[in-house]
């Protein structure tokens, strides 16, 4: 298999060179898999995330939140729609991968089996899970795959309102009520610890991760960009007046970054496996709404296909 | 039943006086939904005065393998670019 291997070190060459690999370009086997894997699972994230933020749009406090929170979830759908079509320039369909995702053979971010409870959990889940979600996100811009990186521009862009939206909903409730205080308080302490999780599992633990890097589909380790976040955390977490959730976090002159405690990696391997407090209540709504959104698309292409037809008889006719 | 809806790609014009450019691919039943549906998915905010769509499957592209029998033979023909020619410095305007 000289040729294989000769394609293969030309491919490498490309990638610490720093050119972007595109659709039709030769690729190696697994670097087509690994991305197809982690493209629709990001895409399956963003869908699935709309389903917790959906639950308080007709409780929103104001119509300037709930307009902020509607086009929020709007670019939601919007952004799993750009991952889809990434993912499809691989050569897969549409419909195999949501397929996948109703059968539970991909998996999402686990941090949307988590239950947004309060008006609080919308801020905590702008601040921390949309903040996670874009640091892991910056660095995907730099990916190795073109449309895979063009796709995560597009989002980076819109997503920094997400994060900014979040943070002032947590600002206003901190300057509000005592019960206010204590809603951003809760919200806080039980989204903490998920969103450190959305980096995945810790570098040692993770099969991915050395190919991944080689291949520079990603550019930083599941650990770097976890304490990443949890450094420019402190401060936003100070500024609001809330404790995060963790005695061990302090300031470590020597490694120039904040120690935390160990995540409760039972709790994360738990809810990847299905057992969250949510998975299935997610999985169903999606379900529910594919199945009973089955006619509108089905009639759509009925529509379009009579329309096409009468336009060609016309055509015929003129002749 | 299979989503048989076929994929298309999207170019839209930022402004007037600029090309159309790439913007990505949708899927929708004909062109009409196309449109708006590129509409919704990628001017969200402004970014264009004009779509294009085009059935993907319509677009013709070159393959990367023949790329060296395309592109290459540009390569040595820098006498196409103005700075092959040799100027004295007093010449102005050219």
């Amino acid at each position: 298999m000289a040729d294989l291997n000769s394609l293969e070190a030309k491919f490498q060459e490309k990638i610490d060179n720093e050119i972007k690999i595109e659709p039709k370009d030769w690729m190696p086997e697994k670097y087509r898999q690994t991305l197809i894997r982690q493209i629709s699972q990001h895409a399956h994230s963003e869908v699935v995330g709309m389903l917790p933020e959906g639950n308080w749009i007709t409780r929103a406090p104001s119509l300037r939140r709930k307009v902020a929170l509607l086009a929020k979830i709007q670019d939601e759908a919007g952004h799993g729609l750009y991952l889809y079509s990434a993912a499809e320039t691989l050569g897969v369909e549409r419909d195999d991968l949501i397929e996948q995702l109703h059968t539970g053979k991909a998996k999402y971010s686990s941090i949307f089996n988590y239950p947004t409870l309060t008006w609080a959990d919308i801020g905590a889940v702008g601040w921390l899970v949309d903040g996670a979600a874009i640091m892991n996100q910056v660095m995907l811009t730099r990916t190795s795959y073109g449309p895979y990186s063009r796709a995560m521009v597009r989002i980076c862009k819109e997503e920094s309102f997400h994060q900014r939206q979040g943070y002032e909903i947590l600002l206003t409730l901190s300057r509000g009520s005592e019960d206010q205080k204590r809603m951003l308080q809760d919200a806080v302490n039980r989204f903490w610890w998920p969103s450190l999780m959305m980096f995945g599992p810790s570098d040692k633990d993770s099969v991915h991760t050395a190919q991944a890097m080689k291949w520079k589909i990603k550019r930083k380790t599941n650990d770097e960009l976890r304490q990443q976040f949890v450094d420019v955390c402190v401060d936003q977490a100070r500024i609001l007046g809330v404790t995060l959730p963790d005695p061990n976090l302090k300031w470590n002159e020597e490694r120039g970054h904040y120690d935390f405690s160990e995540i409760d990696w039972d709790e994360f391997w738990n809810v990847v496996k299905g057992n969250g407090p949510c998975n299935k209540q997610r999985m169903d709504a999606r379900i529910k709404a594919h199945e009973e959104g089955a006619w509108v698309r089905e009639a759509a292409m009925a529509y379009a296909e009579k329309q096409a037809k009468r336009r060609k008889e016309e055509t015929t006719q003129v002749a | 039943m299979k989503n048989n809806w076929p994929l298309w790609e999207v170019f839209i014009r930022s402004k007037q006086g600029l090309h159309h450019k790439h913007a990505g691919s949708l899927h929708a039943a004909d062109a009409q939904m196309a449109i708006e549906n590129a509409r919704d998915v990628y001017t969200r905010r402004n970014e264009g005065i004009s779509i294009w769509v085009v059935e993907s499957d319509k677009i013709t592209a070159s393959k990367p393998e023949e790329n060296p029998e395309l592109f290459e033979p540009a390569a040595d023909k820098i006498y196409r670019h103005p700075t092959f020619y040799d100027m004295p410095d007093e010449v102005k305007h050219m």
